[in-house]
């Protein structure tokens, strides 16, 4: 073994046994450092004769590209080391919690609003609104009901003390069908709409809040009869309840504004204490429950709306979005629609990224 | 309106059982709301034969039966009534049967040691009476074993709901007549028991009122024995749930529940002079049937003599002429009244009762003469007298008038899509009473309306008294016709702002609430504006849901005080509705709004957080400036400005407006003088965001504009200003940008410091300035002219470099 293959062994072996960057760097500097005994070693070939130089040359440049690669190599393990020692330090205590967001909501009242426009939209029906502060002539007597109607009576009207221009008596809309009145007037036949929003009775117990929302629904064209009514009813429902099974039934009964009137039933089981919408009413195990009120638009309210009746007729209807929120959501307390209570609407609320659409079905699955 | 069934067949000739009529009554718009059928209340009871009667061993006052129950295997019963009796039939009530007076369920037991198999039982304890002295005595012709209820005739009684345009169906023999048309029996006549009238009336009888009072029928009847109902007029009025009262009272109450026919009875002694239809005086008084009194006034039609009013027309009788036991000779008086009027006077006393029901709906024009023999035969009948001969004054509206030409196929197709042949229409209408005959067209039917169907106006009328006994499941479902292709976006601007506002304020965290649009009327107050005037209503259901909100804020501040009150650590909660106004007609003006109650807690305590901290005024600035650039308000453009409002912190609140006029938000903390007058613990940081007031974003189309994103990287600089404390860090950061708006492309604050090193009364606010370069880099005297410049616009608004 010559003399450099001994110094070599030697350095490589110190290299191996470095312990730190820094003595790496002191091995380093001992072999490839200026004054290192390689860098002179390559020094002395300088004064070497061209065959000398050609004897010697290889082992020297292969003992230092043996050393080089030793100390990159050495280098990157104690770097790799030095990393994993710090990662170890900084490990954190991951079960503690992390921040949260606050969870926002969007009402039950106004989601089914959305999926009402949605599914009718499909049907062709635009979203009309009105003033909930109304005179009683659209309230009730374009709707047929005069001031000495019985009907009057029973809607527990609120009423302000001001009067319109026109000596109309202002009052809260008892319904949403004064926005029937004021679409016909402002757009005329055909006419396809829905109007949901707040309505006021004055009338408080534990089904019953002074404040409610309804939805009307109205069609005007050529003509519409009660077998359209009842189609879009069912539709309505089918796709609301995204069940097939809806059955409705038509009762006869009375409102000044629709001849003739209709009142609708939907047939309904009672699981776990909940009505479930679906079934024959009469089917065993099964009842029906009455869901709204409907008919043919009544020819002296087309006439108020300045629709001729000869030319123009069709169906109106009207619905308690409340009552059919809590029927498909499962709410039980009306009350509580109107509370502001985080808890109440963090549990029925919905995400607001819940958007109804058609393709992912209107409803939000809890 | 309830009835008996076995008052239904008085006048219905029919086999159907109560469920089929019941369903029938559904079906043609007579809702049922209930059956009692005390048939249910009586299971278990049956028909016993005691036997045998034996002392009990062991009690004095307890006998000890057998008793036969028809299956051959008779029963020991313990009973202590003293009437029990070997041979006797009574009521044995079995092991499970339900006592209807108090809900025990009978068992079979040991009483003092002997068995005993059933309970027999006393009239009370069935319900039947109040006799309680024994137990029921049957006749021994009572056939042993049936059950009771069955023997003893069960009544059902049925509930109905009669709408408003049927006064009709008010009395049981329109809705036997009803039912008759749906094919559910045969519609009896009405029987009029005979009578022979003497002399004429000698009651002189007028209308002074004949738009009131249009007509005024009487008779007298002399010589009746008034007293106590017989048993079968007791049970109709039972049925009805009227108390009965005294022969001639329960006679007229039966004349208006079965036949929807009020009418008054007087006593005649009471009477004196002529008896006469007028409006009432002024102040006039009259003390009611109910013990009450009510003063009139002269737009109320009254019946009165020359001394006292006697009557308010159509609602109540009075007191003074009222019958009672000792009346010999009454006056019968059978009237029509104007519908109008009584619902007015009704109203205006706010008194109700059966017969202005009846009559403010509209009873049979055509049912007064018929009406006041039927009434007289039955008093002669069951009271005795001698009646006169009838005095009538005025007339009521002629009937028959009402004539309808029809072409009943078309328009039932039309109307309810129905096929119905003309054979079965006319059956259907003439089996309620309406005539039809066509003439020359053989199509058109001419429909004579009977005078007591008020409610029939128009062809629409026909066809749902068609249809409705035809049967209104017979209509089948149509499509409503579609157009083609994918349906038609229907959302307004105005909607579609509020949807999208809806989900993006509850994305960033925030609850919808839904409160009332009323509130107390000091809450209104305290957020209106100067000089509002409220819309208060006259008819509050409560004091504290009366105003109509003049802001979003009040009632979500309540909801926040409920929370937390409730114990709620924070409340964020929002709502989108209306805030009402007075427009300049005085009409309603409502104003779509986004409210927001930032309250308690915005962070808990917390490990890394440290605090709880509360909301602060940036909060909502945040969440204003976020839920306005969702409803596409130009954010970048928007000036803050003070004047929040008076329930707003005045140091800790802003506006948000574009340009100085148009005030699109508010934002920032509650004033405490808000929170204590709400009594609720602060600080609460509040947005309102007014939805009319965001311009609509105009011309719009899918494709955006082109995306160049600059060539060159952008530099930045920053530089750190002296400022007077007034300084609004918005007016620095605007001079800064106005120093060279083409290439300053973002002024940004990040640092704000005041104290130490801070000359008093100033502040130091640090920007930093971004540089975008066009074509071709900056070059080290640009950047140095734009510094320049920049401390130059700073200058003029007092700001000084910091070295």
């Amino acid at each position: 073994m010559t003399e450099l293959d001994t110094q070599t062994q030697a350095a490589l072996a110190a290299i191996a046994d470095a312990a730190s960057l820094e003595a790496l760097e002191e091995q380093r500097l001992a072999a490839l450092g200026k004054k290192g005994w390689v860098s002179l070693a390559l020094k002395t070939l300088g004064g070497m004769s061209p065959d000398e130089r050609t004897a010697a040359a290889p082992a020297i440049q292969s003992a230092r590209a043996a050393i080089a690669d030793a100390l990159d190599a050495k280098k990157a393990a104690l770097e790799a080391a030095e990393l994993e020692a710090q990662l170890a330090r900084e490990t954190i205590d991951l079960t503690l919690p992390a921040a949260a967001a606050p969870k926002g909501s969007v009402h039950p009242v106004s989601q089914v609003m959305d999926e009402l426009a949605e599914i009718f939209a499909d049907l062709g029906f635009a979203v009309a609104t009105g003033p909930e502060i109304e005179d009683d002539w659209h309230n009730f007597t374009a709707l047929n009901m005069d001031e000495t109607h019985p009907a009057r009576a029973m809607h527990d009207t609120f009423y302000f003390p001001d009067k319109t221009g026109e000596g109309r008596e202002i009052l809260l809309r008892t319904h949403t069908s004064p926005v029937q009145i004021r679409s016909m007037l402002d757009q005329g036949a055909p006419i396809r709409i829905i109007a949901p929003g707040r309505v006021y009775r004055s009338d408080s117990d534990a089904t019953h809040t002074p404040m409610f929302h309804q939805v009307e629904g109205l069609v005007i064209d050529k003509d519409i009869h009660l077998g359209h009514l009842k189609w879009t009813l069912e539709t309505f429902f089918k796709a609301f309840f995204e069940r097939e099974d809806i059955v409705l039934r038509l009762r006869p009964s009375y409102f000044p504004f629709t001849e003739p009137s209709v009142e609708v039933d939907v047939g309904y089981s009672t699981e776990g204490g909940r009505r479930v919408v679906g079934g024959h009413g009469d089917a065993p195990g099964h009842a029906w429950m009455e869901i709204g009120g409907s008919g043919m638009v009544n020819d002296r309210v087309l006439e108020f709306a300045g629709l001729d009746p000869a030319a123009s007729q069709g169906f109106a209807f009207g619905l308690g979005i409340d009552r059919i929120a809590m029927l498909k959501y499962g709410m039980n307390d009306l009350r509580a629609f109107f509370d502001g209570d985080p808890r109440w609407l963090k549990h029925y609320g919905f995400s607001p990224f819940d958007q109804p659409t058609l393709s992912a079905g209107v409803g939000a699955k809890a | 309106m309830k009835f008996a069934l076995t008052w239904l067949k008085d006048y219905l000739e029919t086999d159907a059982t109560v469920a089929e009529i019941c369903d029938g009554l559904n079906a043609i718009g007579i809702e049922v709301e209930g059956v009692e059928d005390p048939a249910d209340k009586l299971a278990g009871f049956r028909i016993a034969h005691v036997l045998t009667a034996a002392r009990h061993p062991d009690a004095d006052k307890l006998q000890v039966l057998t008793v036969d129950t028809g299956d051959g295997n008779p029963l020991q019963v313990v009973c202590g009534a003293p009437n029990a009796r070997a041979g006797m039939k009574g009521v044995l009530g079995l092991p499970g049967a339900v006592v209807p007076a108090n809900g025990m369920v009978l068992r079979k037991s040991a009483i003092r040691g002997v068995e005993s198999n059933g309970m027999m039982c006393s009239t009370r304890e069935l319900e039947l009476g109040e006799d309680h002295d024994g137990i029921i005595e049957l006749p021994d012709d009572a056939p042993v074993g049936t059950s009771f209820a069955d023997y003893h005739g069960a009544d059902p009684v049925i509930e109905v709901a009669v709408t408003p345009n049927r006064p009709d169906c008010m009395g049981v023999y329109g809705i036997a007549r009803d039912l008759a048309a749906k094919g559910l029996g045969t519609l009896k006549p009405i029987a009029v028991p005979a009578f022979e009238a003497f002399d004429p009336c000698p009651v002189e009888i007028r209308t002074d009122d004949t738009e009131g009072c249009p007509a005024f029928y009487g008779r007298v009847i002399k010589g009746v024995t008034n007293g106590p109902s017989p048993d079968w007029l007791q049970a109709r009025l039972k049925s009805a749930g009227q108390r009965p009262i005294s022969l001639l009272v329960d006679l007229t109450n039966y004349l208006m529940l079965g036949f929807g026919r009020p009418a008054h009875v007087y006593d005649l002694a009471k009477l004196s002079g002529a008896v006469v239809a007028r409006r009432a005086k002024d102040g006039e008084e009259v003390l009611a049937l109910n013990e009450k009194t009510y003063t009139l006034d002269a737009e109320m039609t009254v019946i009165a003599d020359e001394v006292q009013v006697h009557d308010i027309a159509g609602i109540m009788g009075g007191e003074h002429s009222g019958v009672s036991e000792s009346t010999t000779d009454v006056l019968l008086e059978i009237a029509y009244f104007d519908p109008a009027r009584i619902g007015a006077t009704g109203r205006r006393l706010g008194l109700s009762s059966d017969a202005r029901t009846r009559f403010e709906r509209g009873v049979d024009p055509e049912f007064l003469d018929d009406g006041l023999d039927l009434l007289t035969g039955l008093i002669v009948e069951l009271a005795g007298g001698q009646p006169s001969e009838v005095v009538r004054a005025g007339s009521p509206p002629p009937g028959g008038t009402k004539i309808l030409d029809v072409n009943l196929s078309e328009i039932t197709r039309r109307l309810a899509g129905l096929d119905i042949d003309d054979v079965e229409q006319v059956r259907i209408l003439e089996s309620l009473g309406f005539m039809a005959r066509t003439g020359n067209d053989r199509n058109v039917w001419e429909v004579h309306v009977p005078a007591r169907r008020h409610d029939i106006e128009g062809p629409a009328d026909l066809v749902e008294e068609v249809v409705r006994i035809h049967g209104l499941d017979k209509v089948a479902s149509v499509a409503l016709p579609r157009a083609e292709g994918v349906a038609r976006p229907t959302a307004t601007p105005q909607q579609k702002l509020e949807r999208g506002l809806r989900r993006a304020a509850a994305a960033s965290g925030l609850n919808e609430a839904v409160t009332w649009s009323f509130l107390p009327e000091w809450a209104a107050e305290h957020f209106a504006d100067e000089g509002q005037a409220l819309w208060v209503l006259a008819n509050p259901i409560s004091e504290d849901l009366k105003a109509m909100r003049p802001s979003l804020l009040p009632g979500l501040l309540m909801a926040a005080k409920r929370n937390a009150n409730r114990g709620a650590a924070s409340s964020r909660l929002f709502e989108i509705g209306r805030r009402y106004f007075r427009s300049n007609d005085g009409l309603s003006d409502e104003k779509p709004t986004l409210g927001i109650v930032l309250a308690g807690e915005k962070t808990q305590r917390g490990w890394q957080a440290g605090k709880a901290k509360p909301f602060d005024a940036y909060d909502a600035k945040a969440l204003a400036l976020e839920l306005l650039e969702a409803a596409g308000a130009p954010v970048q453009n928007l000036m803050v400005m003070r004047e929040a409002g008076a329930q707003f912190h005045p140091g800790q609140s802003a506006t948000l407006r574009l340009g100085p006029k148009v005030v699109l938000a508010r934002f920032g903390m509650v004033h405490p003088a808000t929170l204590k007058a709400f009594d609720v613990d602060g600080p609460i940081a509040a947005v309102e965001l007014f939805l009319d007031a965001i311009p609509a974003k105009k011309g719009a189309a899918f494709a955006r504009s082109g995306f160049t994103p600059p060539a060159l990287q952008a530099v930045t600089r920053d530089f750190a200003f002296l400022v007077p404390a007034t300084l609004a860090a918005g007016d620095l950061v605007r001079a800064v940008q106005g120093a060279d708006k083409a290439v300053i492309t973002g002024v940004r604050v990040f640092d704000v410091f005041a104290g130490a090193g801070v000359p008093e009364g100033h502040k130091s606010i640090a920007v930093e300035v971004t540089l975008q370069p066009g074509e071709a880099s900056f070059k080290d005297a640009e950047l140095k002219a734009l510094a320049e410049k920049i401390v130059a616009a700073a200058a003029k608004l007092g700001a000084e470099l910091r070295g």
